[in-house]
């Protein structure tokens, strides 16, 4: 009998699809993958099994039988349990207190007993936690056995782990992997979604592969490859690879160099990252969300300190400059977060002016028509479908946007760093925003490229640098780049 | 079958200048369960609330001096609460420049109405400017929540005047606790003949008028408001937040001095503990009322003028406690705070 | 000597009675999140509806009910503003300090009228636990409050530590998105610890006006409201921490009053001043370290 199955499963939100008739099966006691790659539709569908959303259409069947799951609690009653990435735990508390949390009755809670219970779940799981301490003092590993061994003491006989490994050190992933093996031979049915086709190969039993809300293929461990597979999750034809290029050219404007970001516990987010830029050149950076591009963009742009390495535009250092400071230097910059990174209580011309005050003051005051009239020309220039008084947060996406992307290049920057430019954008907007960074590349500006979107990267860039547990992976020239190789690259094989 | 739902968006444009309107109107339906208690008739106490002070030329006179101190500290805590800082020690601010206006007032005798006055509302300034400091750096370098040392820093300012009314400043032959009478020249010059109404009243309305200058029409107004509505976006577009919430944390404290220095240079010419009636409090409603724009904050400060100047009118005439003007303003308050909250509501049909 | 200090520590014991009822108010509110700036005007309320409600029926016993339901109702209406509508906190606590004060300085005129004397009522007798010893006569002849103050402690340590209920508490303080997510209705959570808190803090109220006094003045708490939020810091959001807080602070401001008798030259202002000065110090060295409840001050919303 099936552990679960999930039948003709259809979720949309607004215009995107993030699932099209998905058919999903899980047998009892093995780890089935569900791979893919951004926006696949993996994390959808697993919420859709946990109660987080509802599907449109579809059926879902638990060992068997039709089940109805409005919210994470049916689920959890179902026996389903889930582990995401950003962990549900209360720092203050133990965890013994963690795990009983709204999951015991009685009116008082004696320590000793519930470490006790804890103890005794911990012994019988073989998950190794020490119920006495306090979780803000735990490793991430430890924290996410924690989360493991909440979801089992709620008798959870189904598994759901989102991207597991991403938060781990290697020595934590091995003692993951088995736990999980040996759980499963007790019973256990672990579903694992996952973009790493190495620790896939490693540990499923069987592998779904979905790519833009669609199931391409279930196939079983042994009858597949690491090659396959990059090829399921990005779908298009392959022929043969020629070389890497990782040397800077000559006339390079833009230079990183062993950018290395510590974090909590001495993981490594960012791990000897190289790479230059010349002028009229993009260069993009591919990868699955959570490989560290996000923090990427956070110190390049200024917002943190990398812990070592340089960053130089023209020769000159800006790694531990602010984000002012960084602008002056030459570096036009998109946030990642238009909402984030924007003030959308001010207006459009307000907006668009403020990285540059400097320009718009006469006699210490701010010159107010030139600051509107500068707010013309641009919202002429990129289309902006809105006025200069308009508040910004009324904007739509897409022009909200091209404010964002007029106020990068307002001081004709030489390097540009374009982070997620068409994240959440309809179709017209976002050919507006890639057709605008080619142009830009044509004047000569450096571009930097980062997104999630990998038809966008191998569109727009002429060489392509795959990040990958937050180090630089293979640096291709596009003429060579074939997609199952940045998959590969992407999914930290090759 | 349609249900309603209430989602987050921004309330229809036609709702938003009702706000002050609906919250006016429900404060004073709920206040006048009170007015009811108090065996009077709302309509009758509505009346010598808010209309009979506006009949006289002495009242109306008096409204604006009791708006006085008011506008400068509903400007204090506007110009921080916009840059994101919240500024709750207006009330020991106030004081701080009480206290220099009343040292200059009484001491420097030989000196002529054109050096003083401006001396002491330098030093007034500057002593408010002062008392601000220490919880303005502790937020700033140490992430402390500064509306706990600005609420500490009240505390302590109270038993600061207290100590120096106790002692340096308490009259010898008197025993009353009260400094030096001012000189004449130091004190702040009546604006209208058999009235109470003084300069004081002029540097409020410019205060007005510079702070709005400054926060539209500045660069540093700008870097204030984008770091008051978004922290992240000013960052991100290379503002130093830090400091720009330094400086709007001390040009508050600054500005809450002046309010001092008015109520001893125009009213009282000597510094006395109860100097003032909350007036730091108050100036907090005073600001959210007015939307934290510097012309609303002028009306919502007269209108606040308004309300204590009939609570007296109200208690004389009906018998009903003073304290309903006070009763009126915090019920404003909390009312116009719902209000603003619900506006980021929509009630749609689905 | 002896008799300085014992009666000293009587006193100490008389003082800090009201902040340790309504410290604990508010270590209830903070540490489910909500920092409760209402504190100052429900203490008052409290003074105002126990020595209204002991008045008008004649027994203190009443009174004290009357002033717990009144603290109860305030935390019920702050729960409202911070908790359901997500109202800045800051602003809405104060709000209902404002409101607090004036309508109980505006019933207090409507019930009593302008009375050229307060009217007061016969307060709480103090218990003589020891009437034969000399010593402990004076340390233990304390208001039945006082003990109940003391007692009420090691409950609420209790409560927070090794309940179902404190746990929940604990948790939402410290992280609401967990908490939630562990199928808990926050808001509910919320309101509750406000109730209690409410209720606690006009205890502390009622206390000066029907125990101590057995009148109602205008300046009945004074700041003492503020002298809790700074206890709480203080005390590092520990009931027993706060236990050793509020006695220090009794401490000095009993010390100052018989300093003065004695006729020692310190300016008495600088003792009653010398909590706030030591709470800033205290928050400048906590620093980035304060054990903050991890969420105070965020509204839940959940998206």
């Amino acid at each position: 009998m099936l552990a679960v199955e999930m039948k003709g499963i259809n979720k949309t939100f607004g215009l995107v699809k993030a699932n099209q008739d998905v058919h999903f099966c899980l047998e009892q006691g093995e780890i089935h993958a569900l791979l893919g790659e951004n926006g696949a539709g993996k994390t959808t569908l697993m919420r859709i099994l946990y109660g987080l959303y509802k599907a449109d259409d579809g059926e879902i069947f638990i060992n068997g039988e039709k089940v109805n799951i409005a919210s994470p609690k049916e689920a959890i009653a179902a026996g389903i349990g889930m582990v995401t990435q950003h962990f549900t735990l209360v720092p203050t508390l133990t965890v013994a207190e963690n795990i009983v949390l709204g999951y015991t009755d009685g009116m008082l809670i004696s320590q000793k007993e519930i470490e006790k219970s804890v103890e005794a779940a911990s012994q019988k799981y073989g998950i190794d936690v020490n119920p006495a301490a306090m979780v803000k003092d735990l490793s991430v590993g430890e924290r996410q056995r924690v989360e493991i061994l909440k979801a089992l003491y709620r008798n959870a006989r189904v598994l759901i782990m989102d991207e597991p490994t991403a938060v781990l050190v290697p020595q934590e992933v091995d003692v993951l992997f088995e736990s999980l093996l040996r759980l499963v031979k007790e019973g256990l049915s672990v579903i694992f979604i996952s973009h790493k086709l190495v620790e896939v190969m490693a540990v499923c039993d069987r592998i779904t592969v979905l790519r833009d809300g669609r199931v391409t293929s279930t196939v079983n461990k042994a009858d597949t490859s690491q090659t396959e597979l990059a090829k399921m999750m990005v779908g298009r034809e392959t022929f043969g690879v020629k070389s890497q290029s990782t040397k800077c050219s000559g006339n390079a404007i833009y230079e990183l160099s062993g950018i290395t970001l510590e974090g909590k516990h001495g993981k490594k987010i960012l791990d000897n990252v190289s790479f230059c830029i010349s002028s009229g050149e993009i260069l993009g950076v591919a990868g699955v969300s959570g490989n560290g591009q996000g923090e990427l963009t956070h110190v390049i742009t200024g917002l943190i300190c990398p812990t070592s390495g340089s960053i130089k535009i023209e020769g000159k250092e800006i790694s531990h400059l602010s984000p002012g400071q960084i602008s002056d230097a030459g570096v036009g910059r998109t946030p990642e977060d238009r909402h984030e990174g924007t003030i959308g209580e001010l207006t459009v011309a307000e907006n668009l002016a403020i990285e540059n005050l400097k320009e718009f003051q006469k006699n210490g005051f701010l010159d107010q028509k030139r600051i509107v009239e500068s707010a013309k020309e641009k919202i002429k220039e990129f289309q902006i479908k809105a006025s200069p008084n308009d508040q910004l947060r009324k904007l739509s996406g897409g022009n909200m946007q091209k404010v964002v992307l007029a106020r990068a290049l307002a001081r004709k920057p030489k390097v540009l760093i374009a982070s997620q430019p068409t994240r959440g954008l309809d179709v017209g907007a976002t050919e507006y925003v890639r057709k605008r960074l080619l142009e830009e590349k044509e004047n000569g500006t450096a571009i930097l490229l980062l997104s999630e979107d990998l038809d966008e990267v191998l569109a727009l860039s002429d060489r392509i640098a795959v990040i990958y547990e937050g180090s630089i992976r293979g640096i291709v020239p596009s003429a060579e780049a074939t997609p199952e190789k940045i998959g590969l690259l992407m999914a930290g094989a090759g | 079958m349609s249900k309603l739902r209430i989602e987050r968006a921004a309330a229809p444009l036609w709702a938003k200048p009702l706000i002050p309107i609906v919250a006016v109107l429900v404060t004073f339906l709920v206040t006048s369960v009170l007015i009811i208690i108090a065996k009077a008739n709302p309509v009758s106490a509505y009346y010598h609330l808010l209309i009979e002070p506006l009949s006289t030329r002495f009242s109306v006179l008096e409204v604006l001096v009791k708006s006085t101190p008011l506008i400068l500290t509903g400007i204090a805590v506007t110009v921080a609460f916009a840059s994101g800082y919240f500024n709750i020690g207006a009330e020991g601010q106030l004081y701080a420049g009480a206290i220099a206006a009343a040292w200059i007032g009484s001491t420097f005798v030989n000196l002529p109405a054109i050096v003083v006055i401006p001396l002491m509302m330098l030093l007034g300034f500057l002593a408010g400017v002062i008392w601000a400091l220490i919880p303005a750096l502790l937020k700033i370098k140490l992430k402390v929540d500064e509306v706990v040392t600005t609420l500490l820093m009240n505390s302590i300012m109270v038993y600061v005047v207290s100590w120096l009314l106790n002692g340096v400043w308490r009259n010898p032959e008197t025993g009353a606790q009260q400094s030096p009478e001012f000189f004449e020249a130091a004190r702040y010059i009546k604006l209208a003949a058999k009235s109470r109404l003084h300069l004081g009243f002029i540097v409020a309305l410019v205060v007005v008028v510079i702070i709005y200058i400054l926060i539209k029409k500045t660069p540093l107004g700008l870097k204030m408001r984008a770091s008051g509505a978004s922290k992240a976006g000013a960052q991100f577009a290379g503002i130093n937040v830090n400091r720009t919430m330094l400086v709007a944390a001390l040009i508050s404290g600054g500005i809450a001095g002046l309010a001092g220095v008015g109520e001893i240079a125009g009213i009282h010419y000597h510094l006395i503990n109860e100097l003032s009636a909350g007036y730091g409090y108050t100036g907090i409603i005073a600001a959210t009322l007015g939307g934290l724009n510097p012309i609303g904050v002028l009306i919502a400060a007269l209108f606040i003028g308004l309300i204590g100047t009939g609570s007296l009118n109200v208690s004389m005439a009906l018998r009903v406690p003073v304290y309903l003007g006070d009763v009126v303003q915090s019920t404003l308050l909390l009312v116009t705070l719902a209000m603003l909250l619900l506006q980021n509501y929509r009630i749609k049909r689905i | 000597m002896d008799d300085f200090l014992v009666s000293l520590i009587g006193a100490t014991l008389r003082v800090a009675t009201p902040l340790i009822f309504a410290t604990l108010g508010e270590l209830f509110c903070e540490r489910a999140g909500i920092l409760n700036l209402g504190i100052e005007g429900i203490m008052f309320l409290g003074a105002f509806a126990g020595f209204t409600t002991a008045s008008l029926t004649g027994s203190l016993w009443l009174g004290l009910i009357g002033a717990i339901i009144s603290g109860m109702l305030s935390g019920l209406l702050l729960s409202f503003f911070a908790v359901r509508l997500g109202v800045n906190q800051h602003v809405s606590g104060l709000g209902l300090t404002l409101l607090a004060t004036a309508l109980s300085l505006f019933l207090f005129r409507v019930i009593f009228k302008e009375n050229q004397n307060l009217p007061s009522v016969v307060p709480f007798q103090q218990l003589n636990l020891f009437p034969n010893n000399p010593i402990l006569h004076e340390i233990f002849s304390q208001y039945l409050l006082t003990y109940i103050a003391i007692a009420i402690i090691p409950v609420v340590w209790f409560i927070i530590f090794r309940t179902n209920y404190g746990l929940k508490i604990r948790s939402v303080g410290d992280n609401p998105e967990a908490t939630d997510a562990a199928g808990i209705n926050v808001y509910r959570l919320r309101t509750s610890a406000l109730v209690i808190g409410g209720g606690l803090m006009a205890i502390g109220g009622a206390f000066l006006s029907i125990a101590q006094l057995g009148k109602f003045t205008f300046g009945i708490i004074e700041g003492r409201g503020w002298v809790c939020i700074a206890l709480i810091i203080f005390g590092n959001w520990h009931p027993v921490k706060v236990l050793w807080g509020a006695l220090l602070f009794g401490g000095v401001q009993a010390l100052q009053s018989r300093l003065q008798i004695t006729g020692i030259k310190l300016p008495y202002e600088l003792f009653l001043a010398l909590p706030y000065i030591v709470t800033i110090i205290a928050l400048t060295l906590a620093g980035r370290n304060a054990s903050y409840p991890a969420a105070l001050l965020k509204p839940y919303k959940r998206e």
